[in-house]
């Protein structure tokens, strides 16, 4: 079996185990690489694409071992093969709403190189027999959709494609992201989940069978489906394979997004972005789905799930924030687990009701008040509660949040108790202005 | 052959039904609205999950058959 899928011969395969690969000629502060030089890299793709064709991507896309970067890692062959395996007109969405206000790599993908994941998005079409692919965007991402319209228009002139591109924008809401929300969305209802199943994959947009992939692994896609599995595999982990875009904020010199091989220890990151601006007492990984890990256990930690199981974190679409001893852990958590609770769709009566009542519980921990309930019972029992409980995983993501807070934040707690706190008060994690 | 009981949480509102009829898998949470344990229905109990699904006002209730992805349990 030959190394590439679809893509003619390339004079030069870049090295498997160089960085960067998604990011290579992007530079920060610069506009997003054209599409002559976005060609010039990495060639032109075919605009159609074989019924053998199609079959072999998949099957180098499931050799390759790539994993969705939306947060779940699902196993990205896996869900072309299913979407395919229907047998019918298909359609495509590319996830770029990124919902998550402490993220930032998709924005920088979109923006920096709209072309691979235009590439992808077009590649994924072929793939599952779709004509109509969406991009999907933040409201507020106003560069970014600017970015891929643009690259759109570029491709459009020169009739690059087989498949049709609608660029559209979401509303910046945490939940709008997730799959069943944007099929929802995309087929003139509210940005809101939807009971499953049928599964997108099952029944999607416009009542067709729908792969929705993140844009930064559609933008993998691109890569493999050129250059092949082993190339892909030069980098990253047997598990994990690949780079991963990161997002790293908080007390560091540089923070910003990063391209990383899977499994990178997480000191080795701190280093590239310049070390640490003030002394750690943890890092949040895996944003605001992700868990707290005291500093003491996170230096040798490294970026992948494996690596991270023992934290019990995982790398989910890879922010990561360096928590400053002089910023209050507790008080962070309950900014969040609010901004989380009021992110809710309030149509599950364990969200609605129940991250409220936590983050009510975690607000009254920061603030060192007394409470009647969700005490040190309470909390718990809540947090435990409400996993699994909602249409959507978001009860679930707010309540892994929580309950790493309450281990790794134990001392901090005890302060409280006694009614001190070591933070200064000035607030660390993003969250949007307040809007309600 | 064991089902599995299913609750759509859009659907559901708290009416509490499905927990006084099917206490032996079903009980209820700090707001009132179902928590179903995951083990599976055994043969002797289905006829209890059965009556339970059916008094569910919000149809939000489903006895899904092990293995089995769609619903049974509603129309
Ligand atoms: C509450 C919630 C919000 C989500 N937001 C996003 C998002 O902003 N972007 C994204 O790509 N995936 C998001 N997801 C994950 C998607 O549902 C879906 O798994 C993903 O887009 C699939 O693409 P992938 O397999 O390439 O990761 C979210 C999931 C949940 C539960
Ligand atoms: S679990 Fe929460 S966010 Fe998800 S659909 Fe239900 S109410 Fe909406």
């Amino acid at each position: 079996m030959s190394a590439t899928a679809v893509a003619p011969r390339r004079r030069s395969v870049p090295d498997p185990h160089e960085l960067p690969r998604l990011l290579a000629g992007a530079g920060v502060g610069q506009g997003p690489v054209p599409l002559e030089e976005h060609v010039e890299r990495h060639g032109v793709l075919p605009k159609e694409i074989s019924r053998r064709e199609a079959a072999r991507l998949i099957d180098l896309v499931e050799a390759s071992g790539l994993r969705g970067r939306g947060g779940a890692g699902f196993p990205t062959g896996r869900k072309l093969r299913a979407v395919a395996e229907r047998g019918h007109r298909a359609v495509v969405v590319a996830n770029g709403s990124e919902g998550e206000p402490a993220s930032a790599k998709d924005k920088v993908l979109l923006r920096r190189v709209p072309h691979l994941v235009l590439d992808g998005a077009a590649l994924a079409s072929a793939t599952v027999g779709a004509a109509e692919a969406f991009i999907v965007v933040g409201e507020g991402a106003e560069r970014e959709r600017l970015a891929i319209e643009d690259a759109v228009a570029e491709r459009e002139r020169r009739r690059l494609d087989g498949v049709a591109f609608r660029v559209v924008t979401v509303p910046d809401r945490f939940v709008a992201g997730e799959e069943t929300a944007l099929v929802n969305f995309l087929n003139g209802g509210p940005a809101k989940p939807t009971f499953t199943p049928p599964r997108p994959f099952e029944r999607g947009v416009g009542g067709l069978p729908t792969l929705v992939q993140n844009v930064e692994t559609l933008a993998h896609l691109a890569l493999v489906a050129r250059y092949g599995p082993a190339w892909f595999r030069g980098l990253g982990t047997e598990d994990q394979p690949g780079t991963a875009l990161v997002t790293l904020d908080g007390a560091v010199g540089r923070p910003g997004v990063y391209e990383i091989p899977v499994g990178l220890p997480l000191r080795d990151l701190v280093e590239r972005a310049g070390g640490v601006s003030a002394p750690i007492s943890a890092f949040l990984v895996g944003g605001y789905f992700g868990a707290w890990i005291g500093v003491q256990n996170a230096v040798d930690l490294t970026l992948s799930n494996t690596g991270l199981a023992a934290a019990g974190a995982s790398l989910g679409a890879g922010t990561i924030i360096a928590l400053p001893t002089g910023t209050c852990g507790v008080v962070e958590t309950a900014r969040v687990a609010r901004y989380l609770a009021g992110e809710s769709a309030r149509q599950c009566g364990p969200c609605l009701h129940g991250l409220d009542a936590i983050a009510t519980a975690v607000e009254h921990l920061a603030a060192r008040k007394k409470q009647r309930r969700g005490g040190s019972e309470d909390l718990p029992r809540w947090t435990a509660q409400v996993k699994g409980r909602g249409a959507c995983r978001h009860p679930d993501g707010a309540a892994r949040l929580v309950e790493s807070a309450l281990t790794v934040f134990a001392d901090e707690l005890a302060r409280h108790a006694r009614g001190t706190c070591t933070g200064d008060g000035r607030p660390l994690l993003r969250l949007p202005e307040a809007r309600r | 052959m064991s089902s599995l009981l299913r609750v759509n949480p859009i659907t559901c509102e708290a009416h509490g039904l499905c927990a006084e009829l099917f206490p032996e898998r079903i009980s209820l949470d700090d707001w009132g609205y179902p928590i179903v344990d995951p083990e599976p229905v055994t043969p002797e109990l289905e006829e209890h999950a059965r009556r339970a699904v059916e008094a569910c006002p919000t149809l939000a209730l489903a006895l899904l058959r092990a293995g089995d992805r769609s619903p049974s349990g509603k129309t």
